[in-house]
């Protein structure tokens, strides 16, 4: 269970998160919604540690995060940035270093476990291939696949499936559905896509201009808070037995508009 | 990166781990057919010269030690043996400078001489020379050139090589300046120390200003048994103590993030990092003059060959380092002999080319 109460964060005096609140359980995805600029990758960056989080806000089954070593933290933590630009290395090396925080390093079970790794997620014939020469989805896959060898007890996920084709888009987060649920990991992800988000994640944190709009269950999330954040009118409704949610017009989007900052 | 030899490339229905472990042995053949290159080379470039030896004479030179007879002993043990081994060592501390750099940084076109720390290197040594008088001029022999003071032109020009190369850490980190950027910072910095160098020299007297020129085009002539013992010394220190970080410089070529995210302390490595390559770029630069070239070619070849797992990039491109110089100065020697080409010269002639023709042949 990751739990975060309290996180208030701000680059040089403009305030991006303000005493946000989260809990956010094992086996399922939570997803975090909300349009740009709100905080999504800066609430990211601050539970990875890769912005300087305030003490006893973030905490992992009852551990302040912020009190953690880099390497202890990196044994818990596997964060996927929005953007990667691939080094000029082999599939199998580039998921051999998410075995980097662990003291077992490179040894025989780490190599077993990346190969099993690669396996699962259908990588196998790709691990001699450059990461610079893969497709979106393979690379994708390859930065999940380092992910989850570096054993984390939280995976965060910055626009996962951005870039990716459509079948792509399913199958990976179809890919992190399954490992989240099977290792009981807790999985954060943020996301553009609202239909995917109803899809794969049971949890939602939606945040708006102003902060925190709805956090909780993914099904008690209204269409007018998904207005109030977006500013643009949705109508929610069921196609195939999927939920769905679809953008109907630009209706609140004045005010809103205005309230939109930049991060 | 590609199979190096295709041929021998792994059989699809192995198992990933397998093919791994192929890649890793193919990888170390080609740090072995390097370093057999290496010795072949080493002895060829023993035995000839003005006077010529065969391998066998040269062997039992070698073998009977520098306390032997005759005029071959000397040549070898006096004149030949630390021009090699300063080959050798110059070459794989300005090529691992070069991979550490580029690598840090992740800029292709970062190099020992394009960020300005070969230039700085040798103000400091210029200046050491001019203001303490560090350096005389020998009319004979042929050590033309003695330093009086090889720690005091150590130090300086290792204060030279440092302070650019903090110069451009703090520049690119401070301001977060684009790769290209980055170079032309170094650049202008290199041609601010080569003009203060030129002053330096201009209100220096005939003969120290002699002793000084050659840190503007690199010799490898100059260098005597101490100074290829402190050039062996940097390499050992600064070349193995970042080799045991090429797990982390290989977190740090996906970027910043990723790479603290895997635990990895950015920061501190970059810094230590940065400090290693400009020693080894001040050291050999304070013996032997500027030598361009072999920083920025080593690691692209090599990268080429086997890509860019700095476990293997970092020892094998100061291999391949040591190759080309030593091929440079060989044929430096022996093109006009018996005039002596400059090395620095001799290298751009010889690893220009070379880096056009890795680069026709590696892309598809």
């Amino acid at each position: 269970m990751l739990s975060i109460a309290g996180l208030s964060f701000g680059y040089r005096g403009a305030p991006v998160l303000s005493e946000l609140a989260l809990q956010a359980p094992a086996g399922v995805l939570t997803a975090v919604l909300g349009p740009n600029g709100v905080g999504k990758s800066t609430l990211l960056k601050l539970i990875a540690g890769l912005l300087p989080a305030p003490r006893d806000r973030v905490r992992l089954d009852g551990t302040d995060l912020s009190r953690l070593t880099r390497t202890r933290r990196a044994q818990r933590i596997a964060y996927l940035p929005q953007m990667t630009t691939p080094a000029q290395v082999s599939v199998f090396e580039a998921v051999l270093l998410g075995r980097l925080p662990h003291p077992s390093g490179r040894t025989d079970t780490d190599l077993v476990l990346v190969e099993e790794m690669l396996q699962r997620l259908g990588l196998a014939c790709l691990s001699d291939r450059p990461v610079t020469q893969l497709s979106g989805g393979e690379l994708q896959k390859v930065l999940i696949a380092r992910a989850l060898v570096q054993e984390p007890r939280l995976l965060l996920l910055d626009e996962p499936v951005n870039h990716l084709d459509l079948r792509n888009q399913i199958e990976v987060l179809e890919t992190i559905q399954g490992v989240v649920q099977d290792q009981n990991l807790v999985g954060l992800v943020v996301l553009h896509d609202l239909n995917l988000a109803l899809r794969f994640a049971e949890r939602v944190l939606l945040l708006g201009p102003g902060g925190a709009i709805h956090t909780g269950a993914m099904a008690e999330l209204r269409t007018d808070q998904v207005e109030q954040a977006y500013g643009i009118a949705v109508v929610r409704g069921e196609v195939g037995g999927l939920p769905v949610m679809i953008p109907r017009g630009a209706a609140v989007a004045a005010d809103a508009g205005a309230r939109r900052r930049r991060a | 990166m590609r199979p190096t030899w295709r041929d021998d490339a792994p059989v699809a229905s192995d198992s990933p781990l397998t093919r791994y472990r192929q890649r890793l042995w193919r990888r170390t053949l080609v740090g072995l057919a390097m370093g057999a290159a290496l010795l072949v080379l080493t002895l060829v470039s023993l035995a000839s010269g003005t006077y010529r030896l065969s391998v066998e004479a040269l062997l039992a030179i070698l073998f009977a030690g520098p306390g032997g007879e005759g005029i071959e002993t000397q040549i070898i043990w006096g004149i030949r043996l630390p021009r090699v081994a300063a080959a050798l060592l110059a070459g794989a501390a300005l090529a691992l400078a070069g991979t550490l750099l580029q690598g840090l940084l992740r800029n292709p076109l970062a190099s020992p001489f394009t960020l300005g720390i070969a230039q700085g290197a040798a103000l400091g040594a210029t200046c050491a020379i001019v203001f303490f008088g560090a350096g005389q001029l020998h009319s004979t022999g042929a050590q033309a050139v003695t330093l009086n003071a090889p720690l005091g032109v150590v130090s300086l020009a290792l204060l030279g090589g440092l302070s650019s190369a903090a110069l451009i850490l703090l520049i690119a980190t401070l301001r977060g300046l684009t790769p290209e950027a980055v170079v032309l910072a170094g650049i202008a910095l290199g041609a601010f120390a080569s003009a203060a160098t030129m002053i330096v020299q201009y209100f220096a007297s005939d003969t120290q200003a002699a002793a000084t020129l050659f840190w503007t085009f690199g010799d490898l002539g100059r260098a005597g048994w101490p100074e290829v013992a402190w050039l062996a010394g940097a390499l050992v220190v600064f070349g193995v103590l970042p080799w045991r970080a090429a797990w982390h410089y290989n977190a740090m070529a996906w970027g910043d993030d990723p790479a603290r995210a895997l635990g990895v302390d950015v920061v501190r490595h970059r810094l230590l990092g940065t400090a290693a390559a400009a020693t080894l770029a001040a050291i050999a630069t304070a013996f032997l003059g500027i030598i361009g070239f072999i920083g920025l070619i080593a690691p692209h070849a090599v990268r080429l060959l086997i890509g860019s797992d700095q476990r293997f990039l970092l020892p094998f491109s100061a291999l391949a380092g040591a190759l080309i110089l030593l091929a440079a100065d060989t044929l430096g020697r022996l093109l006009l002999a018996p005039v002596v080409l400059p090395v620095g010269a001799v290298t751009a002639l010889v690893g220009a080319p070379l880096l056009l023709v890795l680069l026709l042949r590696g892309r598809p």
